[in-house]
C-alpha cells in the first residue's frame, strides 16, 4: 500500500477466544475482551498498555463504542471499518498506517461472534437489495456458486477438483488439537454430501461456528524489546470491486489479483519467496481462485494445481494449515484467524502442522461475495 | 437546489410496471450501467440516460438452491444483449437444466401485495 513501509510494524501477540461452540449467554463482545487478555498475555503486555482498538462483528452496530465501554478506554483511537470477512487484514494496513503516524502506540485488533449460539440469520441480517432478493439468493452461498459454475464452465474445473480444497482443509484440521471437525473427509464424501448451492455440498462451505480472538501490534522498533519474537508486516494491499455478485466485474478474477500485487510490491516479494499460505476459504472455489489471483498457478489452472493433495500436509505447496474456514472454525468474518494462524507459523508454534523452516507467510482476506479482498506479507526477522 | 422529483429504483420500477425492463446508458463512457444510479460510476457525470431494454440475453452463470424446504430453485446472472447483467431466473426450465450459454427473454413477475415487480426470464431460440 502506497505510503507504508515495509517491516514498519510487527505482530507480537496474537490468540483465540473461546471457539466453536462457547457458553450459553457469551456475548461477541466477551469473545473480543477475552481474545484481547489472552493476546496480551501472549506478548507480556496488559490492557494498560493499549491505546489503539480495531473491531469488528456483525453483532453490533458500533463495535468500537460498545468495546470502549467494555474495556474502560474512553481515549483509544479506534477503527471498526467492516467490509466483511477480510476487515481484520484491512485494519492490519490500518494499524501499521496508525503507529506510523503516532496515533498510537499499542495496537489491538479483535473480533467476536455467536453465530453458531444465536443462528446465522440473527448474527447477520441480510440487507435488502432490490436488485437481487426477489430472486431468493441463499447468500452468500449462491453467489459463489455462480462464480464457481463460471470458472467450471471457462476452464474445464471439475466437482472433484473442488472436493480436493475441502480434503485437503481437512486433513491439516486433523493436525491441530481445536479444529471444530475431527473426522477423516474423502472426495466422495464431499460429492455425496448434502446439496447446498449447485455444485456445492453443504463440504464446499464454512463452517458455521462461534468464535473470536485479537492479535496485538507495536512499532517494529518496540517490538523487539518483547519476549516472543516480533512477526513484521512486510506488505499490504486491499482491492474492492464490488459488493454484490451480479456487479462482480469478472465471476473468475478476483480483486486479490491487485490486492496480492500491491502486497507484493511493497513487500518487495513475489509468489516464490512465501513459505506458508493463510487463505480465506469460506467456500473451495475460494482457495482456487486465490491460489490463482496470487500467482501460484495459472488463470484457470487452480482445479488442477489442488488436485493429488498438492495443498495437504503431505503436498508441497502449506496451505490452510490450521485447517480453515472450511474444517477448523468459521465464526462469519473469518479473516482474523488466518492472521492468528500465520503468527503461531512463523514463531514456529504449530505442533504437528508446523510447516518446517517458515519464514513468510501470506495471508489473503475475503469479505462479501468475492467482493473485498486484502492481503498482508507476514515475515520473521529474518526476511528484514 | 430542488430536490430529485424521482429515484433511480422508482423509474426502474416504473417500466416494471409497464412492462419494460429499463437500464441507464453512459453517453460519456459509450456503456451501459446496471443497477440504475444517480451517478455514472465510469465518470462520476450525473448524466445517465435510460433506455428500455430489447429484453434478450444470454445466461452468464448458473446455480440451483436447495432450501430446507421445498424444491430447488434456480438463480442466474444474465447478461443482456445491450450490455449489462443482473441477477434473476430462468422460469420454464427445470433448475439444474438452466445451462451457460442459453439464449433467454424477459419478462415481468407482476407485484404481488407488498413486493414490486421484478424481471424473469424464460428460454429464447438458438443464439443470434
Amino acid at each position: 500500500m502506497n505510503g507504508l513501509v515495509r517491516g514498519s510494524a510487527a505482530i507480537v501477540g496474537a490468540a483465540e477466544s473461546d471457539i466453536g461452540a462457547v457458553a450459553t449467554n457469551m456475548s461477541p463482545l466477551d469473545l473480543m475482551a477475552q481474545g484481547i487478555h489472552r493476546a496480551l498475555a501472549d506478548c507480556g503486555l496488559t490492557l494498560k498498555d493499549v491505546d489503539g482498538l480495531w473491531c469488528a462483528t456483525t453483532q453490533a452496530r458500533t463495535s468500537a463504542m460498545s468495546l470502549c465501554e467494555y474495556l474502560r478506554l474512553p481515549n483509544a483511537y479506534t477503527d471498526s471499518t467492516i467490509v466483511g470477512g477480510s476487515s481484520f487484514e484491512v485494519h492490519v494496513a490500518h494499524a501499521q498506517a496508525a503507529l506510523a503516524a503516532g496515533l498510537c502506540s499499542v495496537a489491538v485488533i479483535a473480533y467476536g461472534s455467536t453465530q453458531r449460539t444465536v443462528g446465522r440469520r440473527a448474527a447477520s441480517a441480510r440487507e435488502y437489495n432490490p436488485y437481487e432478493t426477489p430472486f431468493r439468493p441463499f447468500l452468500p452461498s449462491t453467489a459463489y456458486a455462480l462464480a464457481a459454475s463460471r470458472h467450471m464452465h471457462e476452464f474445464g474445473t471439475t466437482r472433484e477438483q473442488l472436493a480436493e480444497v475441502a480434503v485437503a482443509a481437512r486433513e491439516w484440521a486433523l493436525l491441530n488439537p481445536v479444529a471444530w471437525e475431527k473426522k477423516p473427509l474423502t472426495i466422495e464424501d464431499v460429492l455425496n454430501a448434502r446439496p447446498i448451492a449447485h455444485p456445492f455440498t453443504v463440504r464446499d462451505i464454512c463452517l458455521v461456528t462461534d468464535g473470536g480472538g485479537a492479535i496485538v501490534m507495536m512499532s517494529a522498533e518496540r517490538a523487539r524489546s518483547l519476549a516472543k519474537p516480533p512477526v513484521y508486516v512486510l506488505g499490504c494491499g486491499q482491492a474492492i470491486t464490488h459488493a454484490s455478485i451480479s456487479s462482480m466485474p469478472n465471476l473468475t478474477v478476483t480483486g486479490a489479483r491487485e490486492s496480492g500485487a500491491a502486497a507484493y510490491r511493497m513487500a518487495r516479494m513475489r509468489e516464490s519467496d512465501i513459505d506458508v499460505l493463510e487463505l480465506y476459504d469460506a467456500f473451495t472455489i475460494n482457495t482456487v481462485l486465490f491460489l490463482e489471483d496470487l500467482g501460484f498457478c495459472a488463470k484457470g489452472e487452480g482445479g488442477r494445481f489442488v488436485s493429488g493433495g498438492r495443498i495437504g500436509p503431505k503436498g508441497s505447496l502449506p496451505v490452510n494449515t490450521n485447517g480453515g474456514g472450511l474444517s477448523y472454525c468459521h465464526p462469519g468474518m473469518y479473516g482474523l484467524f488466518l492472521l492468528i494462524e500465520a503468527v503461531r507459523q512463523l514463531r514456529g508454534e504449530c505442533g504437528a502442522r508446523q510447516v518446517a523452516q517458515a519464514e513468510t507467510a501470506l495471508v489473503h482476506g475475503n469479505g462479501g461475495v468475492l467482493s473485498a479482498q486484502a492481503t498482508v506479507i507476514l515475515g520473521t526477522q529474518a526476511t528484514l | 437546489m430542488a430536490n430529485a422529483a424521482t429515484s433511480p429504483l422508482g423509474v426502474y420500477l416504473e417500466h416494471l410496471e409497464k412492462g419494460e425492463l429499463a437500464y441507464q446508458f453512459s453517453p460519456d463512457a459509450n456503456a451501459a450501467v446496471f443497477y440504475p444510479r444517480i451517478i455514472c460510476p465510469y465518470t462520476g457525470k450525473d448524466n445517465l440516460e435510460w433506455r428500455i431494454s430489447k429484453g434478450l440475453g444470454t445466461v452468464h452463470a448458473t446455480t440451483a438452491v436447495y432450501p430446507q424446504k421445498g424444491d430447488p430453485y434456480n438463480v442466474v446472472l444474465i447478461d443482456m444483449d445491450e450490455g449489462f447483467r443482473l441477477m434473476s431466473r430462468v422460469e420454464d426450465t427445470p433448475p439444474l437444466e438452466v445451462r451457460i450459454g442459453m439464449r433467454v427473454k424477459f419478462r415481468v413477475h407482476p407485484a404481488e401485495g407488498d413486493e414490486p415487480p421484478y424481471p424473469v426470464f424464460t428460454r429464447a431460440g438458438t443464439a443470434p
